[in-house]
Order: C-alpha cells, then sequence, then structure tokens
C-alpha cells in the first residue's frame, strides 16, 4: 500500500495474494480498510468495479425492483458487463429469490466453476458429486448404488465431514450419466457445489442411543429436507444433536441443535474452517415449530444482509448489539420482519427441485455437460494412477 | 470488439487452416466451450457483444484444461476470462495474464460463417505451464 495500491485488486497484481485458496482475501481486505482508515482516507464499500453498493444493498435493489437478468441489473444500477465477483453474487440473490434453474438463459453466464456444471471443480479439471444423505441417514440399497457407481465410472471414494459419501475424478461429459444412477438409486443433488444449505448432521438420538432424550435424526431430515437448495451468501452447515453429550457436534455449525428433556436448544453462528467459531445460544427449550420458526428466519435475514461470502459467524458479530440482537430480531420480532421471513421460507420449500433431476429431464441442459464440443474423445490431460486401490490423479503419491 | 484476423503469414502454411468445430448455436453468450482442433483443446468464447475469441484451454496455472468454463469479466473494457481453478484473469485479445505479469497463453483465429465455428491455429508458444 506504501507503493500506492488501495484496494483488493491493486495489492493482489503486485503479491501473490489471492491465487491460491483464496482465504486470505477477507483478511487482505481488513488490513486495507484499517490502513485506509489509519491514513484519514475514504474505506471505500463496493462490491467490485462493476457496483458501488455492498451485497446487502445490492440485494434490497433486486428484491424492491424485481429485477431478474444481470444485463438490466448492472444496467440501471452498475458500470460496465461485470465479472467473476459481481456475477455469482447476483446469481445467488436470483436463486435465493428464486429463479428456477440456474443454467437456463442468461444465468448460465453467471454461475461460478462448480455450480457451472453442478459439481465441484477438481485440481486436474475433474469434478466430485456428493448425493443429499439427508441427516446422514442412508439405506443399504443406496449404499450399494452409490458404490456400484463409484466401481463402474472408476471414481475415487471418500466420507465426508458432513455424513455423506464424496465421489472424485468425474469427467465433465460423465456427470448425467452418473446422475441418471444415482437418481434411479432415490438419490438427489447434495449441493456440494453451492454456496447452500450442505449437511444435517445428526446422532441417532433416541431411537438408539441409551442417552438420547429427543429424536435428533428425525429433526435432522425434517431440516434438511426443509433447506435443500438455499442459496446464501456462503455456505451453510447445521447439526443436531440428541442429547447434551453434543455427539453431532452442533455447535460447531451455522446453526446446531441441542436436544433438552423439555425440547431444543438453538445455537446459530458457528463454523470450523480457518477462523472455527463457536455457535451462540440463542433460545432454549424452544418446541419443534418454535424450532423451525426461528431457523426460517435467521437464516432468511443472514441471506438478505450478509456480505458476499461471510459465513453466519462474521455476519452475526458484525451486527450492532450481536446476538441479544439476533434474539430480538428472530425470536421476538422488533423489527416486524419475522412474516416476511416467514414468506420468503414458504416459497423456498415450495419450489425446491433437485437440480440433477431438473437437468437429466431436459435433453438440452443435459447437452451443455460436453468436455469438448466437437469429439467424444476424452481430455487427454487426466492421467491416473492407482493408490491404496483406487483411481487418483497422476500426480498424487503414495 | 471484434477478432483480429490479419496475422497469418504466407510462410505459415502448416497453421493456414481453418477447421469447423461445431454450430454456432451451441455456444451460450458470455460463456466458453471447448473443442480439440490437431490434438490441442482449444477454449472457444462468444461474448454477449457478439465477438468471437479462442485461446489455449489449458490453464497455465494450474495445468488444467478448464480456461472454457472460466467465466467472462469486464476489466476496464478489456473481455476477459477468469480460470475457474485460482480465478487468475486473460485478456482474450491479447492472451496476456492481467495478474501475472508476463504470463499468456496462445491465442487463436476463429470466425463463424454459414452457421458453424471455425478455427484456425496460431503457431504462438504458450508460456511454459506449471505442467
Amino acid at each position: 500500500m506504501s507503493e500506492g495500491f488501495e484496494n483488493v485488486a491493486g495489492v493482489k497484481s503486485c503479491t501473490k495474494a489471492g491465487t491460491g485458496c483464496g482465504s486470505c482475501l477477507p483478511m487482505l481486505q481488513q488490513l486495507i480498510d484499517a490502513q485506509l482508515a489509519a491514513a484519514g482516507k475514504v474505506v471505500e464499500r463496493r462490491l467490485c468495479a462493476h457496483f458501488a453498493v455492498t451485497r446487502p444493498e445490492l440485494f434490497e435493489t433486486v428484491r424492491a425492483t424485481g429485477i431478474r437478468t444481470f444485463t438490466e441489473l448492472v444496467a440501471r444500477f452498475g458500470t460496465g458487463r461485470g465479472c467473476e465477483i459481481c456475477k455469482p453474487a447476483v446469481a445467488s440473490m436470483f436463486a435465493s429469490l428464486g429463479s428456477g434453474y440456474i443454467l437456463d438463459g442468461e444465468q448460465a453466464s453467471l454461475q461460478d466453476s462448480n455450480d457451472h456444471f453442478l459439481a465441484n471443480l477438481q485440481r486436474d479439471g475433474t469434478y466430485s458429486v456428493v448425493p443429499r444423505v439427508p441427516g446422514g441417514e442412508i439405506t443399504p440399497a443406496q449404499l450399494i448404488a452409490i458404490g456400484e457407481v463409484a466401481r463402474d465410472f472408476d471414481l475415487y471414494s471418500k466420507i465426508t465431514g458432513g455424513q455423506r459419501i464424496d465421489l472424485f475424478g468425474a469427467r465433465v461429459e460423465q456427470l448425467p450419466a452418473i446422475w441418471a444412477r444415482l437418481r434411479a438409486a432415490g438419490l438427489e443433488s447434495g449441493h456440494a457445489y453451492g454456496k447452500a444449505l450442505r449437511t444435517v448432521k445428526s446422532c441417532v438420538g433416541t431411537a438408539w442411543c441409551r442417552y438420547g432424550v429427543q429424536d435428533s435424526t428425525t429433526m435432522a431430515i425434517d431440516l434438511e429436507l426443509r433447506y435443500r437448495g438455499l442459496r446464501a451468501p456462503h455456505k451453510i452447515k447445521l447439526a443436531v444433536s440428541g442429547c447434551a453429550r453434543e455427539c453431532a457436534e452442533a455447535q460447531s455449525k451455522d446453526v446446531g441443535i441441542i436436544a433438552t428433556e423439555r425440547g431444543w436448544n438453538l445455537y446459530v453462528g458457528g463454523n470450523g474452517g480457518m477462523r472455527p467459531a463457536h455457535a451462540q445460544l440463542l433460545a432454549e427449550d424452544l418446541d419443534d415449530a418454535a424450532l423451525v420458526r426461528a431457523i426460517d428466519r435467521y437464516l432468511m435475514w443472514y441471506v438478505r444482509t450478509a456480505e458476499r461470502l461471510e459465513r453466519t459467524a462474521t455476519w452475526q458479530r458484525k451486527l450492532p448489539g450481536g446476538i441479544d440482537f439476533v434474539r430480538r430480531v428472530v425470536i421476538d420480532d422488533e423489527l416486524g420482519l419475522g412474516a416476511d421471513f416467514d414468506a420468503d421460507m414458504a416459497r423456498h420449500v415450495a419450489t425446491y427441485e433437485c437440480e440433477w433431476a431438473a437437468t437429466l429431464d431436459s435433453p438440452e441442459r443435459s447437452a451443455r455437460f460436453a468436455s469438448f464440443v466437437n469429439t467424444d474423445t476424452p481430455d487427454p490431460t487426466i492421467t491416473r494412477v492407482t493408490i491404496r486401490g483406487q483411481r487418483l490423479p497422476a500426480e498424487a503419491r503414495a | 470488439m471484434s477478432i483480429d484476423m490479419t496475422t497469418s503469414t504466407d510462410t505459415d502454411t502448416d497453421t493456414d487452416t481453418w477447421t469447423v468445430v461445431c454450430a454456432a448455436t451451441l455456444l451460450t453468450p458470455d460463456r466458453g466451450v471447448a473443442a480439440l482442433v490437431n490434438g490441442t483443446a482449444v477454449a472457444i468464447f462468444e461474448l454477449s457483444t457478439g465477438s468471437l475469441h479462442a485461446i489455449d484451454n489449458i490453464d497455465p496455472c494450474s495445468g488444467a484444461s478448464v480456461l472454457s468454463r472460466g467465466m467472462i469479466g469486464d476489466v476496464d473494457g478489456v473481455a476477459t476470462v477468469a480460470s475457474p481453478m485460482y480465478k487468475q484473469r486473460f485478456d482474450l485479445s491479447t492472451g496476456c495474464c492481467l495478474d501475472i505479469p508476463g504470463l499468456s497463453v496462445a491465442v487463436h483465429d476463429v470466425t463463424s460463417a454459414d452457421g458453424m465455428i471455425h478455427v484456425r491455429m496460431r503457431p504462438t508458444a504458450t508460456v511454459a505451464g506449471a505442467r
């Protein structure tokens, strides 16, 4: 900054910041803001070069105007033609507000690396696939089906931290065939590729456990099926524990639920990752309906007002009054936004569809999944070695 | 913005052939597709302004054949594609990386005729990448 650079793009241009995993960028932004403030300069809060407003401000614009195309939004409220920062941010807003299949029409040009092919891009240009396993509960037949798909398509298999199974090494053109098999086994998109609801982890609760005081598995499944597909400023993870022993690690989740003798304790704003955050207690001994209503409102408030790529912990910490303010808005409805949030969530639940089912049902949508437009030849740069009985990128070492 | 079609010299007879890669209708505005032309993966983009661009598909920063899957951006009027891997941006007209000085990818000729997309490989060598 002593060389005259006053924004993230400037510092990136003369350093290696933000060219790896990108997790240093929020810290870089904070450093730059602090330096600018210390120098008595104006700290600019804008989404990117094309929008001079923050994400929450742009979200309100999108919501209030009903604009649902990027072209119209950037023409009326921005400059230029957009970039890899504002396009996915706006695509996420459109998705949160229920704009249908995310790869139709102009929306196709707005989606980031993973959403673009409804799968997770890995280092060699192949993708990984994660079917939804609500609450971590899976039938033996589905386990077998996943295993057969992995075997038949020669995919590397690994158990995730969210009680699911990740299948790695799929080429773009294999994705529809893989999903046709998974769908036939009753499995659907797990949205591992999206800034969206990921998983609701659970323990076995009263169904099996000698210590459980509530049915945490059923609650986790109900919540995962309610919020599946919800797109947000960042990924969202939930967990439900059936007693105070907390085997589902709910207090390290964006929304964590712990059973009590009288109902459910609700914790919010936790996460793992680079800066682990312990979730904070929002409400105690809620019944099922009150629990769901509180989570609906918390999530919808977060979706509307968090910055781009800001997780619940940071968003919540920055709110004036912190967790007490969250309680007044979410539980006491002091701002009178509750009914609005409820309606938003009701619409989300009513309009959810599996993005892979929607893809497979349309030959036109499925046709996008090609490595090359002029040949069926597989990408010649993708090479494999066998390590510990599985196929890995050729650069991998045993 | 339109593609510069004037670079081929008469001495480059090997690279003077146009290859038909696909129907123009297969392109999505502001998105890319990849084609395999003489064994080389080429990323082809149609911008919503109507201009066509073709560059090497291999991302020199990751070594993966993925640039066709990047997002189109606008940096002070310059059309760019950001690698889907680590997000370095490349100028679609010159192939130059905006984020790493000195790094570039090869730019190829591309045109649309009779409803088909045609590509002509340019002899420019790619800057050595990660592989």
